[in-house]
């Protein structure tokens, strides 16, 4: 919406027409990277704040001088984004020197592409597309090439373990997380993301908001198999075996470091974003108010679609910091033997409640 | 390592790797994820133990039997001063006895503290093995307010003790008990009983019982594999035998026996006994004697030779000591039980995962501080 708002608003220009649109998508995208860069350090200290409550420890606290020194160690992710920029730039010699350096951004760009179609508020969409949703689906499996690519030229046998595992992880959970979005589209038979969440007004059962997620039994069940998958699809425990410390050192990431890994890092960020981002849109209502009729109006509605996806990331966080991980084959068999036939179950089961009742 | 096919890898585990506990190297065979062959390669912390002890009187050989199994450094001191005392027929106070029972029990859980914490790690669990550490981080403090030393000890000396017990020490490891002793369920609740963590280690790298003692795999290791060994109730030594304990053994309770979890089980009930041993000790301990008193002025054994073995945390932990009747050891072996099962990993570990190979190098529990020496 704002793409169009813009491309409306400036004078067109006779001499290259092109140049309009060019102007206006850099409008955009300049300030989704400041949201990401500020998102990504806010996440990380709640990740360390968070980690730091489960694990009976302090975290951060501001000890130190310079950048730490701040209450209650706020400013510790800055300190470690500055570090991460300081570090030398190092590139293995047996390294395929353009693939490695291409492989950060691709997997990137997957996941920042993906935020043009994410509805902050009423009126806060950059572009409103009729097909929303399936745009995002298909631009955040984009991010798998790169991993490939990483684990590929980085020349090391951890890499290359760590990059197949990623890949049939996420390109497997991909197909139960499409199927529960399906289960949505059927019932809300539309694709855009504000027309998703507008369907998601008023109340159901008489007390509890109108959203998906209590809409009926199946997709409720839509919502956790679609939450479950974006967290494999993100590499997060207990699906981070891509990573798996303990097994592969960091996996596709191992020959990594300073800014370059930094991106791998803002890119997992950015991507739980957008699964919570997609989970709260289709399942939790997006920008609506938990109270119907009551605080509904776009500023609300900027902070109810923040709120609802960081609560999902927190959940992710939790996740990680209480479970041990899986093993490739249990992960594969969760998703094939468990997540898919339940998942093909529900479009059926919510194809009868739509007939019958619905 | 046999002739690797067309199909397979050979990579390279070690030494510097986050999971391998300490330097160790893994060469590992593998065709994809499978894994076919490992070879096991030691020596990156080798310190020339026995070679140093030739050189050493028997009084200086104790600060390096704590450097052997780090982190069990009272139960290594152990172990060398029981063999000496029967080398040379010395007869210690009970006080000192009781103490060191103490201090070794206590040792004892610190050590498999640190085992479980790590093994979470290895299959992925961060939280318990600082759960884990908090605690084990207690007995540390125990440990300083005794003898001074936190990892490294040097607290048992032939015929007696360094230090006396400081005042207020039972009152701190009652409390340090009570404190405990809940904790334990924490740790079942977050990480044993856990769905995921039972997915990793139940029915995978099977140790039977007949294979386990045929490498001559000891302690928590070979009790995991369900057989009733222990050898502070088989071959009691120290006062041990006047204590009432029981010695847990691994029941196949979610998969076979002998499997990962058996073994981790075992560790688990393993710090209850010691609780109980701990919590007797205290009791009875007797407040009277020096703990100087036993010490010989020189330490020159008659000429002759022992092998005394006592129960390390990782197992049967044993001193072979030749006494030519000088001040220095002829000759000093160490029987290492962590050596011993890890000569059983390429046995048990063929035809798993490489996420298995690490769940169970990590389940063995091995110190490469005692493997290398």
């Amino acid at each position: 919406m704002i793409v169009d708002n813009l491309i409306d608003w400036f004078p067109t220009s006779a001499a290259w027409p092109g140049l309009t649109f060019i102007v206006a998508v850099i409008l955009c995208a300049v300030p989704v990277f400041i949201f990401i860069a500020v998102y990504a350090l806010v996440a990380i200290y709640g990740e360390l704040k968070i980690s730091s409550f489960i694990q009976d420890k302090v975290g951060p606290m501001g000890q130190g001088v310079g950048l730490h020194a701040w209450r209650w160690g706020l400013l510790q992710p800055v300190a470690d984004a500055l570090k991460l920029i300081l570090k030398e730039d190092i590139i293995p010699s047996s390294a395929d020197k353009k693939l490695f350096i291409l492989a950060p951004f691709i997997v990137f760009i997957g996941a920042f592409i993906a935020f043009s179609a994410l509805p902050f508020s009423q009126t806060l969409i950059i572009a409103d597309m009729n097909i929303g949703i399936f745009y995002i689906l298909a631009v955040s499996s984009l991010g798998v090439i790169g991993i490939i690519l990483a684990g590929w030229s980085s020349n090391n046998k951890w890499s290359l373990y760590g990059a197949m595992r990623s890949a049939a992880q996420i390109v497997s959970y991909e197909i139960p997380a499409a199927l529960s979005i399906v289960v949505v589209i059927m019932l809300t038979s539309t694709m855009s993301m504000q027309g998703i969440i507008q369907y998601q007004s008023g109340l159901v059962w008489g007390f509890l908001p109108n959203w998906l997620l209590f809409n009926n039994p199946f997709t409720f069940l839509a919502f956790f198999i679609f939450f479950i998958s974006g967290v494999a699809e993100c590499n997060r425990t207990p699906f981070d075996i891509p990573e798996a410390e303990s097994e592969l050192v960091a996996g596709a990431f191992t020959e990594y470091s300073g800014m370059r890994y930094a991106f791998f890092f803002l890119s997992e960020y950015a991507n739980m974003f957008v699964v919570s981002g997609v989970a709260a849109t289709a399942f939790m209502g997006g920008w609506q108010s938990p109270i119907p009729g009551m605080f509904n109006t776009p500023g609300w509605g900027l902070f109810w679609f923040i709120s609802k996806s960081m609560f999902l990331i927190f959940m992710m966080i939790w996740f990680r910091w209480t479970f041990p991980r899986l093993r490739v084959d249990q992960l594969m068999d969760v998703c094939w033997k468990g997540f898919i036939p339940i998942s093909l179950f529900n479009i059926f089961g919510v194809g009868i409640w739509y007939l019958l009742i619905g | 390592m046999g002739i690797v096919k067309g199909d397979q890898m050979v990579l390279n585990i070690g030494p510097q790797h986050p999971s391998t506990h300490g330097v160790l190297r893994l060469k590992v065979v593998t065709d994809g994820e499978i894994v076919s062959d490992i070879e096991p390669i030691i020596g990156y912390l080798h310190r020339c133990f026995e070679k140093h002890c030739e050189n050493s009187t028997y009084e200086q050989v104790i600060p390096f039997t704590d450097r052997c199994d780090y982190i069990a450094s009272m139960n290594n001191n152990f172990g060398y001063v029981v063999a000496m005392e029967k080398l040379m027929e010395i007869k210690v106070p009970d006080r000192v006895e009781y103490i060191r029972v103490i201090m070794a029990e206590l040792n004892r859980i610190a050590s498999h503290l640190l085992a479980l914490g790590v093994y979470g790690l290895d299959v992925g669990a961060f939280t318990p093995f600082l759960y884990m550490f908090r605690d084990r981080e207690r007995i540390l403090d125990i440990f300083e307010l005794t003898c001074g030393a936190r990892l490294l000890y040097n607290y048992m000396w032939v015929g007696g003790l360094s230090h006396d017990l400081p005042v207020g020490f039972v009152e701190t490891v009652y409390g340090f008990l009570d404190y405990f002793e809940p904790k334990l369920k924490e740790y079942n609740e977050i990480l044993t009983y856990n769905k995921i963590f039972i997915e990793r280690t139940a029915d995978v790298g099977v140790l039977p019982p007949e294979v386990a003692i045929s490498y001559g795999v000891s302690g928590p290791n070979l009790r995991g594999s369900g057989v009733k060994w222990d050898l502070r109730k088989d071959e009691p030594y120290s006062v041990y035998e006047r204590f009432d304990f029981d010695i847990p053994i691994g029941e196949g309770t979610v998969g076979t026996t002998g499997d990962c979890w058996d073994r981790f089980y075992v560790r688990m009930l393993e710090i209850t006994e010691s609780a109980k041993i701990l919590r007797q000790a205290l009791k009875d301990l007797p407040q009277d004697g020096d703990v100087h008193q036993a010490i010989p002025k020189k330490i020159r054994p008659p000429k002759g030779s022992i092998y005394q073995r006592t129960e390390s945390p990782r197992g049967d932990l044993a001193y072979y000591i030749i006494s030519d009747g000088s001040p220095q050891p002829y000759r000093l072996k160490m029987r290492s039980p962590a050596f011993t099962a890890l000569s059983v990993l390429n046995e048990i570990s063929r035809g798993w995962m490489l996420s298995d190979v690490i769940a169970i190098l990590g389940s063995l529990d091995i110190v490469l501080g005692e493997i290398d020496r």
